[in-house]
């Protein structure tokens, strides 16, 4: 916790602005993935929501910065960015609706999580330290995004940093839940995919079927729970993945 | 729902597409949509329909289809000679197809994609607002993945009413191999220096990877300032940022790309996406640097060139349904602010 105050000096004192093309901006409040910053994010996301700011078709949440997609026949960077900064001056007194926190069920190694040996023997600890260790934290969801509802997490344990796969599998099954040096995840469908895989979910993340077809939302936490392989087929038999 | 084709044949990538799916990319769900959506809007213009109404994007080479019901149909967007029953028809023009009829798109003699819609519209479902094509995450158009010889489609609900519309000549966009995208600098220009005067200097080939996802280029190579990271915390793109990634060689994204990692140099403008999404491997491009003001005034140019379209095309529609029905005078509401009613009201008049 020693360079709390290094981390701390990479927010910003005031947003800063940058233009994306004709009918985007990109609103950044600092230069680094803590959740001070990201706080800050969320808090302006709410914040734009709530004014329904004129001409703005989409806040999206990221990390350390909100993308501002807008109708150029009716707004312009200029007065965004005036609207965006008097919005940040009473970002302090915004509460913003706690953060929500999902459990995702797990069923780790096996035939679920072939990689999970791997990830134990490359951190010279147990594989049931893997899934204590994996299981624990809650964790920030800090973006969503690279496939529909895949989930950016921050906060894992430096015991199961592991290095990509050497040669990316073609295809890693829907619900797989993944580890890439600093980060882990959960891939919400079918794709290629270079994750070190330690275990799966029956649970959906994405529907495009649902009324609301995201389990997950950026600000929000996230817990993963241990599961049996018997529950893990338990539940995925309800069609939950396919 | 009526069935409106079978397909014989699909072309090289046919997908359906509308204007996209828009609101979702705080959960990591891209626009898609046509790329070209000039094209695509005046397609749909030409055969009666609604700006939202679902179409066919075709790339390179167009499918075959055998007709199922009477309707109109229009090809817009890359000049690709196609023909109705072995005769040869134009484009950016509507045209009546019976059941039975043969329609045979084929190669593109200039521009890389096509818009091929019907009247009343591809119905397929509607997925998170959007029946467009997102084959990243096999969701909308036809089962989530481009045509394939044997698909049968059917289109929106109404009575076929062909009515002559087609767009002046002079209208039509020119697909030339050399073009010039207007690009406004940033998100992150400020990673470049000397990278900036490259970028806005040279010209660069189109090569053969380009997708919905992204059109990569080839030319010299644009380096970042040495101080600066090499990339950045990951952010989502919007259609139109160049990357710079680490080999020097910039990457237009397009409307499949959800985050990266890689800094942006400039974001192509609104207006000459199309233009992108014409170009063919070995094309050329430059880029233009443009300030934000001059580049809202040409989105509103577009906006209303696209208006003055549509307008003078409804004016013909109206007209031709007059001549052709002719509407008894105690049925059309003079009062009416609508603009066909008036134009009858015109009619009687003279």
């Amino acid at each position: 916790m020693t360079d709390v105050a290094a981390v701390d000096s990479q927010r910003f004192d005031r947003p800063k602005f940058r233009l994306a093309g004709d009918r985007g901006l990109l609103v950044e409040f600092g230069d680094a993935i803590t959740p001070e910053i990201n706080q800050s994010v969320r808090a302006m996301t709410f914040a734009m929501e709530a004014a329904a700011v004129l001409g703005v078709r989409e806040v999206i949440p990221t990390y350390r910065s909100v993308v501002v997609v807008y109708d150029p026949l009716t707004t312009h960077p200029s007065l965004l960015s005036t609207r965006i900064l008097s919005l940040y001056e009473g970002l302090a007194r915004i509460e913003p609706p706690a953060p929500k926190e999902s459990v995702i069920p797990v069923c780790y190694g096996g035939e679920y999580g072939p990689d999970i040996a791997f990830v134990a023997e490359h951190n010279h600890i147990g594989i049931d330290d893997v899934i204590r260790l994996h299981s624990e934290p809650s964790y920030p969801i800090y973006m969503l995004g690279f496939s529909p509802g895949f989930p950016f997490l921050g906060g894992l344990s430096e015991n199961l940093h592991t290095p990509r796969l050497t040669s990316p599998r073609t295809r890693v099954p829907a619900g797989s839940v993944g580890i890439a040096n600093n980060q882990t995840g959960i891939y919400p469908i079918a794709s290629p995919g270079g994750w070190q895989l330690i275990g799966r979910s029956p649970v959906r993340l994405f529907d495009p079927d649902r009324p609301n077809p995201f389990l997950l939302r950026a600000g929000d936490t996230l817990r993963f729970e241990p599961i049996t392989p018997d529950e893990y087929r338990r539940r995925a038999v309800g069609g939950e993945h396919d | 729902m009526t069935d409106i084709f079978n397909v014989l044949s699909p072309g090289a990538y046919t997908t359906v597409q509308d204007l996209g799916r828009f609101g979702w990319q705080p959960f990591g769900v891209p626009p898609s949509g046509m790329l070209d959506d000039f094209a695509g809007r005046v397609a749909n213009m030409l055969v009666g329909n609604p700006d939202t109404a679902a179409l066919l994007e075709l790339t390179f080479s167009g499918p075959t289809l055998k007709i199922l019901s009477p309707a109109t149909i229009a090809l817009t967007g890359a000049d690709i000679p196609f023909s109705i029953n072995g005769v040869p028809a134009a484009g950016w023009c509507a045209l009546p197809v019976q059941p039975g009829d043969t329609v045979t798109v084929g190669m593109a003699r200039s521009g890389c994609r096509g818009y091929l819609a019907v009247s009343h519209g591809i119905d397929v479902p509607l997925v998170m607002g959007s029946r467009s094509c997102y084959v990243g995450a096999a969701i909308g158009g036809f089962k989530g993945r481009p045509l394939q010889a044997g698909d049968c489609l059917r289109r929106g609900p109404g009575e076929a009413d062909y009515l002559a519309r087609r767009v002046p000549v002079e209208r039509v966009p020119a697909y030339p191999s050399e073009i010039t995208l207007r690009a406004i600098p940033g998100p992150q220009d400020d990673f470049f220096d000397h990278g900036l005067d490259v970028f806005f200097n040279a010209s660069f080939t189109v090569s053969p990877q380009a997708d919905r996802m992204g059109c990569r280029l080839q030319g010299p190579v644009i380096s970042q300032i040495e101080a600066m990271p090499q990339s950045i915390i990951s952010e989502p793109s919007l259609p139109g940022g160049v990357q710079i990634p680490q080999d020097g060689q910039p990457i237009i994204l397009l409307s499949e790309q959800t985050v990266g990692g890689y800094t942006k140099i400039a974001t192509v403008i609104s207006s000459d996406i199309p233009r992108v999404a014409q170009a063919l491997p070995g094309d050329r491009i430059r880029f233009e640097r443009i300030d934000i003001d001059a580049a809202h005034a040409l989105y509103r140019h577009q906006a209303s060139l696209l208006k003055r379209i549509r307008y003078e095309m409804e004016l013909s529609a109206a007209e031709q349904r007059f001549r052709r029905d002719r509407p008894d005078p105690a049925a059309v509401d003079w009062d009416s602010p609508d603009v066909v009613d008036k134009l009858i009201h015109c009619l009687y008049q003279t």
